[in-house]
């Protein structure tokens, strides 16, 4: 690790800040939000430069009503539930898929799509439904298991489809226009598949400057210098400072995966509403592996648990701190919403590595607990 | 009565754990003359008394006990074994106490392969040579094939504090003793041991260089002890980690403690499979490393004699203690020079990891 470039890094930071008074960067990836806190990155940053969270985060975006059709499915007694891990600590309206596995219900923790495929393959005697979250990172992977699915004729798997796309998401926050944003720290793995050049539109369309970074120290830090300087010289355009993964045009293989699956579709964020075109639902050629369709399920109304500031949360409009049950009622061991829960969530990494955690009272220490006040 | 035939000198390779063999019939004293005590022999256990006379003992006698639940059953650079001899007398040992005996009681489950019942025994046998221990007495049960994983092992273990031992009559002071500016010493390399034993778990498949660190800890803290260092508190940072332990220590002296990231001792295989498998190696169970707190002003001869021995040669001083607070936080200082704090780790992470 180099302290030095670290230092030279952070100085150039806040020399282009200065004039500026404040700048206010989001960034939209869960690895994002917890490797610029894990590493000490956010706390080397100039009082001028704020970074705030995003919608960056696959579990916590994904409405509480489709967890609740995941634990209403974990309830049938022929249904395995396969699911990423953290969604299994998230509680619904009555229990977490956790709780009803402790209670008899078949959930299983797998690291990939592929892991559920071959489940469904072992297990021919149960209907084998896979949590399909996450951003554009892991929507290649379950495109390639509905595809061997459909290969190897499977007619126990299913997928309850909730993937969601970033840019639409990123459009939607920029639109609605209640947290001043001057630029945006961009998701690493994510623009793996998308491409830098995806961002154009926000860069170019909505004058926001877009700096695609990696996960490292000195790189994330490189990005916030180039977001700072943009915005200091006035300018907005596409940059790429994680050039040794991400081209411009991205991964066309895993593109053309996705889209031969998928199609856009509106999803329902939590706590955003319905976002045209931000998610994704199964093309006519694989509907049959839809699990609404096959159990008849149907979402109900999204809904925070009470109290819960989660969808504020991760639209930037609060810091964790502002919520009143943050570190007193909802901690990682007992959360309520699935932004403490999650290990990408705000929340969780506010409470595991926030230094400032030492004087909070129910105030974060600076005086301010929302971001676009003061 | 017909003479049962005794067992064929070359036994079946495939012969299992049977219930009768925890019957308490003949099956079992077989399984006992065969398979336990003809490796532990020695002269506290061969009387196979119900009970091991220990006979008077000079200093005061400190007692532990033990659940060892690990699994797999074997991994790279142990098993569950060689884990409970070292997890027992390492507890021991961080008291200053010089540990001497062992009692062991095998839970085992019908099914196990006998030849891993074998070579589980035989590493306990090895380990308490290296520890300097003799197992004195002990137990075995079998039960029905109930999904536990084989067999788990409980152990108790008595161990001496003499007046004339490094740490006096009175072992050490302990936490109460600790002050602000002490210095935080850790013996070696982090993370091993937990991230050893989930590599050789089915559902994770991935290969590593890594092997558990399990080791008996008594000779490298009687050498801390016996410098010249004023040595506060010692302990083993096993589940939870280096974490966990600096989390309780701030918690129960009402310190903050202050941890430097990069001169925390962790090898570049143990790092990146922590990342890969999400985890924090602060978190990570160690079974072969002590946390030592002494005094500023003698921190260098407790790093000195740490390294001196074979366990602690890659040994530093990683932090200090800091001022009382009202919220006694663990603070890192991360290896890009910003700050974090470390919290105990959260459950589930690495079940059955010891």
């Amino acid at each position: 690790m180099d302290r030095q470039k670290i230092r030279q890094l952070v100085d150039a930071i806040a020399a282009a800040a200065e004039p500026l008074e404040r700048v206010q960067l989001m960034e939209v990836c869960g690895t994002h939000t917890v490797s610029l806190m894990r590493s000490g990155v956010k706390s080397l940053l100039p009082e001028t430069v704020r970074l705030i969270s995003g919608p960056g985060c696959p579990v916590c975006v994904t409405s509480s009503a489709y967890l609740d059709a995941a634990c209403e499915l974990a309830g049938r007694g022929d249904v395995t539930i396969c699911t990423y891990g953290d969604m299994v600590r998230v509680p619904g309206r009555s229990a977490s898929l956790e709780q009803l596995r402790g209670q008899g219900a078949q959930v299983t923790v797998v690291y990939s799509a592929r892991d559920a495929v071959r489940f469904a393959r072992d297990e021919p005697g149960r209907n084998v439904v896979f949590l399909a979250v996450g951003f554009e990172t892991t929507t290649p992977g379950t495109a390639a298991a509905v595809r061997e699915a459909d290969a190897d004729g499977l007619e126990n798997f299913f997928i309850l489809p909730g993937h969601k796309l970033v840019i639409p998401a990123i459009e939607a926050l920029l639109a609605a226009g209640d947290v001043p944003i001057d630029g945006f720290l961009c998701p690493g793995h994510v623009s793996v598949i998308l491409g830098s050049a995806a961002y154009r539109p926000i860069a170019e369309g909505r004058g926001k400057p877009c700096v695609v970074a990696g996960f490292e120290p000195v790189n994330m830090l490189e990005a916030v210098a180039a977001l700072v300087g943009q915005v200091a010289a006035g300018v907005s355009r596409v940059e790429n400072v994680y050039g040794v993964a991400v081209r411009e045009e991205g991964n066309p293989v895993a593109l053309r995966l996705i889209d031969e699956v998928f199609e856009p579709a509106p999803a329902v964020w939590r706590a955003m509403g319905t976002i045209d075109g931000s998610g994704l639902e199964l093309r006519e050629k694989y509907a049959r592996f839809d699990g609404f369709a096959r159990f008849a399920l149907t979402l109900g109304e999204d809904y925070e648990p009470a109290g819960c500031r989660c969808g504020e949360v991760i639209q930037g409009k609060v810091e964790p701190t502002a919520c009143p049950l943050f570190g007193k009622v909802c901690t990682p061991l007992a959360p309520v919403g699935p932004c403490m829960v999650s290990s990408e969530g705000t929340c969780a990494a506010w409470y595991k590595y926030n230094p400032a955690r030492r004087a909070h009272r129910g105030e974060s220490p600076d005086g301010g607990g929302a971001a676009n006040e003061g | 009565m017909p003479e049962i035939p005794e067992q064929q000198s070359s036994p079946d390779p495939d012969e299992r754990i049977v219930l009768a063999h925890g019957g308490g019939g003949e099956l079992t004293r077989r399984l006992l003359a065969d398979h336990v005590v003809n490796k532990l022999a020695n002269d506290l256990l061969d009387p196979l008394t119900d009970s091991a006379d220990l006979g008077p003992l000079d200093g005061r006698v400190c007692l532990t006990t033990d659940a060892f639940v690990v699994q797999p059953l074997e991994f790279p650079g142990g098993d569950i074994g060689r884990l409970a001899v070292c997890g027992t007398v390492n507890d021991l040992a961080v008291m200053g106490a010089v540990p001497k005996a062992l009692s062991l009681a095998l839970i085992i489950e019908e099914g196990l392969p006998i030849a891993t019942l074998d070579r589980i025994v035989e590493s306990i046998a090895a380990a308490a040579d290296e520890a300097g221990v003799v197992v004195a007495t002990g137990d075995t049960k079998v039960v029905e094939h109930h999904g536990s994983g084989g067999m788990t092992v409980t152990t108790a273990g008595v161990g001496l504090l003499s007046p004339d031992g490094p740490a006096g009559a009175d072992g050490l002071a302990g936490e109460a003793a600790i002050r602000p500016g002490d210095a935080v010493l850790l013996s070696g390399r982090i993370a091993e041991h937990g991230l050893a034993v989930m590599s050789a778990r089915e559902n994770l498949a991935f290969r590593t260089s890594l092997r558990s660190d399990v080791a008996p800890l008594t000779g490298l803290v009687q050498a801390v002890l016996a410098s010249a260092a004023d040595v506060r508190f010692v302990r083993d940072p096993t589940r939870g980690g280096l974490a966990g332990l600096l989390a309780d220590l701030a918690e129960q002296t009402r310190l903050c403690i202050e941890v430097e990231e990069s001169a925390v001792p962790v090898s570049a295989a143990a790092r990146h499979t922590a990342e890969l498998l999400g985890l924090d190696p602060l978190t990570v169970a160690n079974e072969g490393k002590i946390v030592a707190v002494v005094s500023a002003d003698t921190a260098e001869e407790a790093l000195a004699a740490c390294r001196a021995h074979p366990l602690g040669a890659d040994g530093a001083v990683v932090g200090r203690f800091g001022e009382p607070s009202d919220w006694p936080l663990v603070e890192l200082i991360t290896r890009a020079g910003g700050r974090r704090i470390v919290q105990r780790p959260y459950g589930e992470d690495l079940p059955r990891i010891c």
